[in-house]
């Protein structure tokens, strides 16, 4: 019999359990649980893609935070340094005399070889030591001094020795050498501070973020002191006092499509207008902070809004009842029972200004610099323009430096945002 | 036809002592929400081609007890049925029972009419397509009509039947949801304060519709208005804080009942 | 000199604050209770008074200095030599003078300039002297105007929040003059470059070869500026990762609020969010590193010619950026539609999966929509990406092995070391700049009327 009959009367009996029934509702749940699958097989690509990305940056990073160093005992001879030119005494045979002495029978042949297993720099980490401590001059000191980035990377076991000579960035001849090193107990591999300490440098084994982290600092402070007042003040204005008319919708509908425009556009927007029409100088953090700060402005603005939409109205009548002007009640009663919502929302907001590369890169905070700005008129580089910097440079020593830096903005966006995290759950109220 | 068990051959045979069938029953019925227990073993039979209304004060659980009627309660997080509710003999909260079979014998309309926004044709449509009760445009087209008119609507939309459905007023939307519950041929029909967001006229067409739907199908009404349960109903069911108070025919509820609490609820002392 | 200027202003406007109360309370002793204002207020509008006009003086001083100063230089030199010089010509000899009076001395400067230095010291050393005599003057004047105020019926405090309500609508405003300076800067540099460069070569030629020569002897291309290749390149990266995203993210959002129990939901959602906190630059390294080569060695595998900085690589990792995006505001539009829905679709026996995709998705599709045209937005816009991983050469091809470039590539690349706003090549960024400003602006307004249209219906 039909599972669907229509009976005399019109009504019509339907007989649920029959086999075609059955089999449409197996059908069914069939398609109810592929959904399912879809979903967690979206999900699970989502989570995949993150955990291949930090792993592989985990992976190529972590080695930056170690660095092959050589200690050698060098004799700064009075002969050979005058103490009242220290700075012009002849640095680079001091320093490669001691390297010599370290491997005793080389040939002068092999010379060259042999010294650009150590840093380029290493005569002025020397001389600038002894310039500082003058009284070192006359004794002999041990020097620990990076080793040059192919051999850092063999000591890190990143170059195979088992790949012939000729696809090796380290020959034979260097490998042999550095066992030499080892075996006197002169190599070492301590923690990178200079990955820290060190301003930016052509050789990988120099190079450090100190100049990108402070003109970071300084561009997100000046970023700071420019959105966080300017937008409470307008989310004040916008949510307290403005009357409802076409401006004041103009102002809102503004800020809505300023969060959206592309950041690269604000790069425009400061090239143009600092830059160009202002005549303020490129690469400096005061810059960069200005169009970092255009970029906060409307999330503050939209999350102070909205935490003052949160406060409930029966607190502002309150206060009104008493006396207190519209403003007393906002400065006094509105505004701080607000503050934690917006410091969060702040910190946010400051967290994606410094992960921000496009603008910084248009005004030129991409440049080659080898100290730290001490204030937001200096030349600067930032983080995430570092990385840029770094990912671009052909040696192989920067693809790690780059991990270990990208290792290290990470680390800040994730103390700024559990900041955040913790402000939200210590002091946000409910109402 | 539904397999016929002992028990509903037994039945079968007992309307010849003019006793109406069963057709759902609860048994010790209890729901909890999380800590907070909001039925307290609830015993009530729903006879079959009657209407049976519940009532109570606000909070008081008649909502509650009608949406474990469809499992409905499954759907809200937190929530769980103890005790037994059975239709025609089977236990619907038995894991072997479908939930999707199950919602389709026993329909529900809700409090606020909530008509998908769709055209009205879909809106009836919906449940005999994704159940698949018709095979061919025409029959879907036959069922369409057919629901709409046993929802008394079909002379209002049948011009309009590819406008939206929430393009019509607050009474139409209900008989359009109505409608929408009948398109599946339930054999129950709960109804969650379905005029409680319409104007007397709707209110009055949708009671009107109510009465006449009781020839082919048992429904299960909760209302806030009395006058609404007396007009309506062949039985009454008094819930109050979670407990069943009382049930009975409406008439003797209404005139003569047991318990002081239905007394004092009917004629307005509280509630 | 800028910092001793702004420690005169805190000075000043500390004593006024401090004197001004002080005077108040006096005065307030005097007259016994009547004040209209309490001391503080007093206190605050002599503050506001002392510090508000100097601190203008000074921001438009620092600002017009070095153009005005610069200006009065090139008007020591002869004027038709300046006058037969172009605009980079000039810039580069004040950058000389400037580098000379800097004490940084390379060769042998001509006399006139080392002149010109000389007087560039002294007049700079005279207007940061007059400027803080004038915020001195200026901030002693307003110090003593506000105490001198202070009388039982001044209303100090409708002063102080007077000061603040112009202070709120001026910074309502910064947003507006954000957009009015994009806008501007954007234009004006546009109508240089098209003053240059005829329009229709930009919008239909379908060359793009902005290396012009600089001089006559250098090897460069002819200079070529048809933008076609270029908007045919970021339609095809944004293409390639929005396939990707959208059904991602998508199907995560379906997945999130309507299978997920709130454990799963707790745990999952703040991850997907972490992936919209890793900056741009981080998924551009990526993108080097990891995708472009695995694709690249995946289709080398098959028999394939895969470039190196191939389309896909760059749009698949932008696509990563776009998940979280999407499906959260996927999530926002799914949990939008009205419980009743879902119950009504339940109640007739449905499934949740023929609920979702017949009642849930259809219901919330203006709101998905919405999300998925600021994502669209975003991937147009989307800059560091596809600088490290996109290609710099302009070609005319839909093929996502091959590489191609995109608007933000060439804005980045043209104006990366480059100055001087006086040739096509560096006007031709803000052209481009222009035309993805207006695209990503349609885009959002279009999004934000349905995201907030599909808000007012439920």
């Amino acid at each position: 019999m039909a599972a669907v009959e229509t009976t005399g009367s019109g009504a019509r009996t339907i007989d649920w359990s029959s086999d075609e029934f059955k089999k449409r509702r197996s059908r069914r749940y069939a398609a109810d649980r592929r959904l399912q699958y879809y979903g967690i097989a979206a999900i699970a690509t989502a989570l995949g893609l993150l955990a291949i990305l930090i792993t592989s940056l985990v992976m190529t990073g972590y080695t930056a935070f170690t660095q092959t160093m050589v200690s050698v005992q060098i004799t700064l001879d009075d002969e050979r340094i005058d103490r009242n030119d220290v700075f012009g005494a002849n640095w680079r045979n001091i320093v490669r005399d001691a390297f010599k002495a370290a491997t005793p029978g080389l040939e002068t042949a092999d010379e060259r070889a042999y010294f650009a297993m150590f840093t380029n720099n290493a005569p002025f980490l020397v001389r600038d030591r002894v310039v500082a401590d003058p009284r070192l001059v006359g004794t002999t000191v041990t020097f620990t001094i990076p080793m040059a980035d192919p051999v850092d990377q063999l000591a890190k076991g990143q170059i195979d020795r088992s790949t012939p000579e000729s696809q090796r960035r380290v020959s034979d001849q260097q490998i042999a050498w550095f066992d030499g090193l080892a075996q006197q107990g002169m190599i070492s591999r301590p923690f990178n501070t200079g990955l820290f300490f060190n301003a930016d440098s052509r050789f990988p084994e120099l190079a450090g973020l100190a100049g990108a982290i402070s003109g970071s600092f300084w561009a997100l402070m000046v970023c700071f002191f420019i959105s966080f007042p300017c937008g409470i003040a307008a989310a004040i204005y916008l949510e307290e006092f403005a009357p409802k008319n076409k401006l004041t919708d103009l102002i809102e509908v503004n800020i809505n499509n300023l969060a959206a425009v592309p950041s690269v556009v604000f790069g425009l927007l400061a090239l143009a207008v600092f830059i160009g029409w202002f005549n303020m100088p490129r690469s400096i953090p005061l810059v960069g902070g200005l169009a970092l700060a255009l970029m906060t402005l409307p999330t503050i603005i939209i999350v102070t809004r909205a935490s003052l939409k949160s406060v409930p109205s029966s607190i502002r009548e309150a206060a009104l009842g008493i006396g207190a002007s519209k403003h007393e009640v906002i400065m006094h009663h509105i505004l701080p029972l607000a503050m934690p919502t917006i410091l969060t929302g702040t910190i946010i907001g400051l967290a994606q200004a410094l992960g921000e590369t496009a603008p910084l890169l248009l005004i030129g905070m991409n440049a080659f610099i080898t100290s730290p700005p001490a204030g937001i008129l200096e030349p600067a580089t930032a983080l995430p323009t570092q990385i840029f910097i770094w990912a671009d440079s052909p040696e192989r020593g920067f693809v790690s430096r780059t991990s270990a830096a990208i290792l290290v903005l990470l680390g800040f966006l994730i103390t700024m945002n559990a900041i955040a995290i913790f402000l939200r759950q210590r002091f946000e109220r409910r109402w | 036809m539904n397999m016929l068990t002992e028990a509903s051959i037994e039945q079968k045979l007992s309307p010849m002592k003019n006793e109406p069938r069963i057709k759902m029953r609860g048994d010790k019925v209890t729901v909890h929400y999380g800590e907070k227990q909001a039925l307290f073993g609830v015993d009530l039979q729903i006879p079959e081609h009657q209407v049976t209304a519940l009532i109570g004060p606000s909070g008081c659980g008649k909502s509650t007890f009608l949406r474990c009627l469809n499992r409905m309660n499954d759907t809200i997080d937190g929530c769980r049925v103890g005790g037994k509710v059975t239709l025609d003999q089977e236990d619907v909260y038995d894991p072997k029972i479908d939930v999707v079979e199950l919602r389709a014998r026993v329909g529900m309309v809700f409090q606020k009419p909530n008509p998908f926004p769709k055209s009205i044709y879909e809106n009836i449509a919906y449940g005999p397509r994704i159940h698949g009760l018709t095979k061919s445009k025409a029959e879907m087209d036959e069922v369409v009509e057919k629901s709409l008119r046993k929802a008394a609507i079909w002379d209002e939309v049948k011009d309009r039947l590819s406008e939206s459905g929430t393009g019509l007023s607050g009474g139409q939307q209900q008989r359009l949801c109505i409608a929408r519950a009948i398109a599946v041929s339930p054999e129950v029909i709960l109804m969650d304060e379905p005029c409680s967001a319409l104007d007397p006229i709707a209110t009055a067409k949708v009671e009107e519709l109510i009465d006449e739907l009781r020839q082919n199908y048992t429904i299960v009404i909760v209302t806030h208005s009395m006058q609404q349960a007396a007009r309506v109903s062949q039985r009454t069911a008094m819930f109050h804080i979670g407990y069943l108070v009382e049930e009975g025919p409406t008439d003797k509820m209404f005139t003569n009942p047991d318990d002081k609490r239905t007394q004092d609820y009917i004629t307005g002392r509280f509630g | 000199m800028v910092s001793y200027a702004f420690a005169l202003i805190l000075l000043l406007t500390l004593v006024a604050y401090f004197a001004a109360r002080r005077q108040a309370s006096v005065v307030g002793r005097s007259v016994g209770a009547s004040m209209h204002s309490r001391p503080t207020y007093h206190g605050f509008n002599a503050a506001i008074w002392a510090c508000a006009p100097p601190l203008i003086i000074v921001l438009v001083w620092v600002l017009f200095q070095d153009a005005v100063i610069n200006r009065m230089i090139l008007g020591l030199f002869d004027a038709d030599r300046i006058a037969a010089m172009s605009s980079a010509e000039r810039s580069l000899l004040i950058s000389e003078i400037r580098q000379l009076a800097a004490g940084r001395q390379f060769g042998t400067p001509g006399e006139d300039l080392l002149a010109a230095a000389q007087t560039l010291n002294g007049w700079t050393w005279l207007a940061h002297v007059s400027m803080v005599v004038i915020v001195g003057v200026i901030g002693a004047l307003g110090l003593v105007l506000g105490v001198r105020a202070i009388a039982p019926r001044y209303r100090a405090r409708h002063s102080v929040e007077l000061s603040l309500n112009i202070f709120m609508v001026f910074c309502s405003f910064v947003a507006v003059f954000t957009t009015i300076g994009i806008i501007a800067s954007l234009v004006f540099e546009s109508i240089q470059f098209f003053m240059r460069v005829p329009a229709s070569e930009f919008f239909f030629g379908t060359r793009w070869e902005p290396q012009i020569p600089i001089r006559a002897d250098q090897v460069a291309g002819s200079g070529a500026f048809g933008a076609i290749p270029v908007f045919v390149g970021t339609f095809v990266i944004a293409t390639i990762a929005m396939v990707f995203a959208v059904p991602i993210g998508l199907m995560s959002a379906v997945y999130l609020t309507e299978y997920a129990d709130v454990r799963v939901r707790s745990v999952v959602k703040p991850l997907l969010e972490i992936l919209a906190g890793v900056p741009t630059v981080v998924y551009g390294f990526f993108a080097v590193l990891i995708v472009a080569p695995l694709i690249r060695d995946f289709g080398t595998g098959l028999g394939l010619s895969v470039a190196p900085r191939s389309a896909l690589a760059a749009g698949g990792v932008m696509a990563i950026m776009l998940i979280p995006f999407i499906s959260s505001l996927s999530d926002d539009a799914l949990a939008a539609v009205p419980r009743a829905l879902r119950e009504g679709s339940y109640a007739m026996g449905a499934t949740k999966g023929e609920t979702i995709r017949k009642v849930l998705l259809p219901a919330a599709l203006p709101g998905i929509m919405g999300g998925i045209l600021l994502a669209l937005s975003r991937a147009i816009g989307e800059t560091m990406i596809v600088v490290m991983a996109a290609g710099l050469i302009a070609s005319m091809n839909i093929n996502p092995l091959d590489s191609v470039t995109t608007v933000t590539v060439q804005i980045v690349t043209l104006l990366i070391g480059d100055t001087a706003f006086d040739n096509p090549k560096t006007l031709s960024a803000f052209a481009l700049g222009l035309m993805l400003f207006i695209i990503t602006l349609f885009l959002n307004v279009i999004a934000l009327s349905i995201v907030r249209k599909y808000r007012e219906k439920y």
